[in-house]
């Protein structure tokens, strides 16, 4: 068993990084990533850590050295929140169209206006069809553990995918947790050398990025649609690797006091853990209430999340984000899951914790009692923003 | 004698090319010329980060190349970061041993719409950070590849379509933004100016850019017929009236150091330059000598740092 510690989340994500032997790391400072990159350099800077790190001008290029990096062969970070995802949500949708395994952990913030540096998920929402693959981590451990299964899922020749570690800005990024570090050894064991398939060098001349007419644009786009797709054995697979490892097995949907209940809370990221605490207590109570909790957002696991959820008689889906004129990104995704189904539970939609707006089990009780309130009148897919005063 | 048969003698040259033939661009392109000499220049240790523009889609139409070394397209705004990232990869990568050590230039190419105006912080980034690298402006002086749109780089006076010469505004109302000494005031070793109708002399300057440790940058001015409505056999003319006329004086700035490279004691009047592009056709007499008047004194100007040395 690896060393106990205690740690704040950023800079577990940085020592994690230092431990997977990175090769380039670019990165620009926004509120709340600045911890991680703070004490990357530190690492480089003590010399404990051999990579090229460089604060560049803006996010915008630190995901283009990533891409140039990642093409010539090298393992690669960054890490951004908020705005600077936004502005580097062009190259994130390259990134993944040249298949370059790049990691990126976004500490997830709210997009302004107005201005607000707190969390809810409305940057990742903001680039959720670029074409990467995309976990949402509920704690420290997991954000840690997810840069190595990260990186042996990305560069495994069968996926060739970037990916991205959403964890919760302040809730996660800014708190100390207990750690179970793990060995270096088992990680180099676990997580080998990145070894391209094609890199720029000039002793085998490649032409990467060439232009794609119409004639040939869609055959490459379900190329890479399919490939996405077909990723989810490997990430299975990867988790059982690194379970097998360590002894913490990830699943793309992970279950609380599920099996048998007929409301199932659903949630993504670090409100998952709260969630539950509200489970135990309406379960106290003799209510069938249960949840549900969504790790893996794209590919988004359609299979599993049927099988976790069918035998309920209603979902409470808790969105930290608003699809403004629609209803919340996630609800919307579920409610396409579940439509071909003849017996389907209802969907109830709560827009709740956004801009880092507290998230309290009594508020998720609320939510619960509300939500079957509701469907009980008739209005079975409902959708509210929870919480908002006068 | 000697001095143009340096600048003139083109056989000189090797015969390999490494910018292959068969590419889209248009006749009389002198972009394609220049990206042609730069990659006789460079040879085949380099590898090519290439911004959207007209050089990119002319060269790489999927699943053809016209590139025989390396070369990869991401954006158009981002190539100086994008280079960033293929020099620090061959650096860390030689230094942990996962590649084997040898001399590989890396090389980052965009149009004048790519660094003068949309590039322009990811290329000052790159070179304040000190990448050894060589950045290539192809500068034809407007968005050509998207249709001819004003750019910061489109001189004064000249007609794009959008800057069009119209009833009370006669064509572009800003003077070229001066990019070399942008460049330069970052303190890099190396800044040049060059031109593919002085094929050694261009070919010189890159060779030297790559020689030299650290950012070095290159702005080439690229006569393009189909954006200036000049005739295709017309661009190596055109490109030495550029400079004859000191429209477009070659010059380096190497350590701080300008050199003037080809000094002219008297200019050619700049009518001759512009008489023959369908872009400035529309330009009044005085138009065309307040363009010389400010042309003369940036020229003076530029001879008074050579002069110095500053």
């Amino acid at each position: 068993m690896g060393k106990r510690v205690g740690m704040e989340v950023s800079i577990a994500a940085a020592e994690a990084v230092k431990q997977a032997n990175v090769d380039v790391i670019s990165a620009y400072p926004i509120t709340p990533q600045t911890h991680i990159v703070e004490h990357l350099s530190e690492l480089v800077a003590n010399g404990e850590f051999d990579a090229e790190f460089f604060c560049v001008e803006s996010e915008h290029s630190a995901l283009s050295v990533c891409v140039g990096a990642a093409a010539t062969g090298a393992r690669t970070f960054t890490c951004t929140s908020s705005q600077g995802l936004a502005l580097m949500s062009e190259i994130t949708y390259i990134a993944s169209g040249l298949r370059l395994p790049i990691l990126m952990i976004i500490s997830n913030r709210t997009l302004s206006a107005p201005l607000s540096i707190w969390n809810d998920h409305s940057d990742a929402m903001s680039i959720r069809d670029c074409g990467w693959i995309q976990f949402f981590v509920e704690n420290g451990q997991e954000v840690y553990d997810h840069v190595f299964v990260g990186y042996r899922l990305g560069e495994d020749r069968n996926v060739l995918f970037p990916v991205i570690i959403n964890m919760d800005g302040f809730i996660l990024s800014h708190v100390i947790e207990p750690f179970e570090l793990i060995e270096q050894e088992k990680i180099d064991q676990f997580l080998p050398p990145y070894q391209p398939v094609h890199r720029l060098h000039p002793d085998r001349p490649v032409t990467m990025g060439a232009f794609a007419l119409p004639s040939i644009f869609t055959e490459t786009k379900k190329a890479q649609e399919e490939a996405i797709r077909s990723s989810i054995p490997k990430i299975l697979e990867t988790w059982k690797a690194f379970g097998d490892m360590t002894g913490r097995y990830y699943h793309p949907i992970e279950t609380y006091k599920a099996e048998d209940a007929d409301t199932l809370l659903v949630t993504m990221g670090s409100c998952g853990e709260t969630a539950s605490v509200a489970v135990d207590k309406m379960r106290e109570e003799g209510k069938s209430v249960g949840l549900v909790k969504i790790r893996l957002w794209r590919p988004f696991p359609f299979e599993a999340f049927k099988e976790a959820t069918l035998h309920s008689k209603q979902l409470v889906v808790i969105d930290r984000a608003i699809s403004v004129g629609a209803c919340g990104p996630v609800a919307a995704e579920l409610k396409a899951a579940l439509y071909g189904e003849a017996q389907r539970p209802s969907v109830y939609n709560f827009v709740a914790g956004i801009s880092g707006r507290d998230v309290t089990p009594s508020d998720f009780i609320k939510m619960v009692d509300k939500a079957e309130i509701e469907i009980e009148k008739g209005n079975k897919e409902g959708y509210e923003i929870y919480g908002v005063r006068g | 004698m000697t001095e143009n048969l340096n600048v003139f003698a083109v056989r000189t040259l090797t015969q390999k090319e490494y910018f292959a033939p068969g590419h889209r661009a248009c006749q009389g392109c002198a972009e394609a010329l220049a990206v042609r000499l730069v990659a006789k220049a460079l040879g085949r240790n380099v590898i090519i980060a290439n911004a959207t523009g007209c050089m990119e889609i002319v060269s790489s139409p999927f699943p053809f190349t016209s590139w025989r070394v390396p070369w990869f397209h991401v954006a158009f705004e981002n190539t100086a970061a994008v280079a960033s990232g293929i020099e620090s990869a061959l650096k860390v990568l030689m230094r942990k041993g996962r590649i084997p050590h040898k001399k590989i230039v890396t090389l980052a190419m965009a149009g004048d719409g790519g660094t003068a105006d949309i590039g322009l912080q990811a290329l000052s980034g790159a070179l304040e950070r000190g990448h050894d690298f060589i950045y290539i402006c192809t500068d034809n002086e407007a968005y050509m590849n998207t249709g001819i749109q004003r750019s910061s780089s489109t001189p004064f006076g000249a007609s794009t379509t959008t800057s069009p010469a119209g009833k009370v505004q006669m064509g572009q109302i800003t003077w070229k933004k001066n990019m070399p000494a942008i460049a330069a005031a970052h303190n890099i070793p190396y800044v040049a100016t060059a031109c593919p109708s002085y094929p050694i002399d261009l070919v010189q300057k890159v060779k030297k850019a790559a020689d030299i440790e650290g950012p070095a940058y290159v702005h080439i001015l690229s006569v393009c017929p189909t954006g200036w409505r000049s005739a295709p056999e017309l661009s190596i003319k055109l490109g030495r009236l550029a400079v004859e006329t000191g429209v477009f004086p070659l010059y380096e700035v190497e350590r701080g150091q300008y050199r003037l490279n080809m000094d002219f004691p008297k200019l050619k009047p700049i009518k001759d330059y512009v008489k023959l592009q369908g872009r400035f056709r529309h330009l009044t007499e005085s138009m065309i000598d307040e363009i010389e008047k400010r042309v003369h004194q940036e020229y003076e100007q530029l001879k008074e740092k050579a002069k110095k040395g500053v």
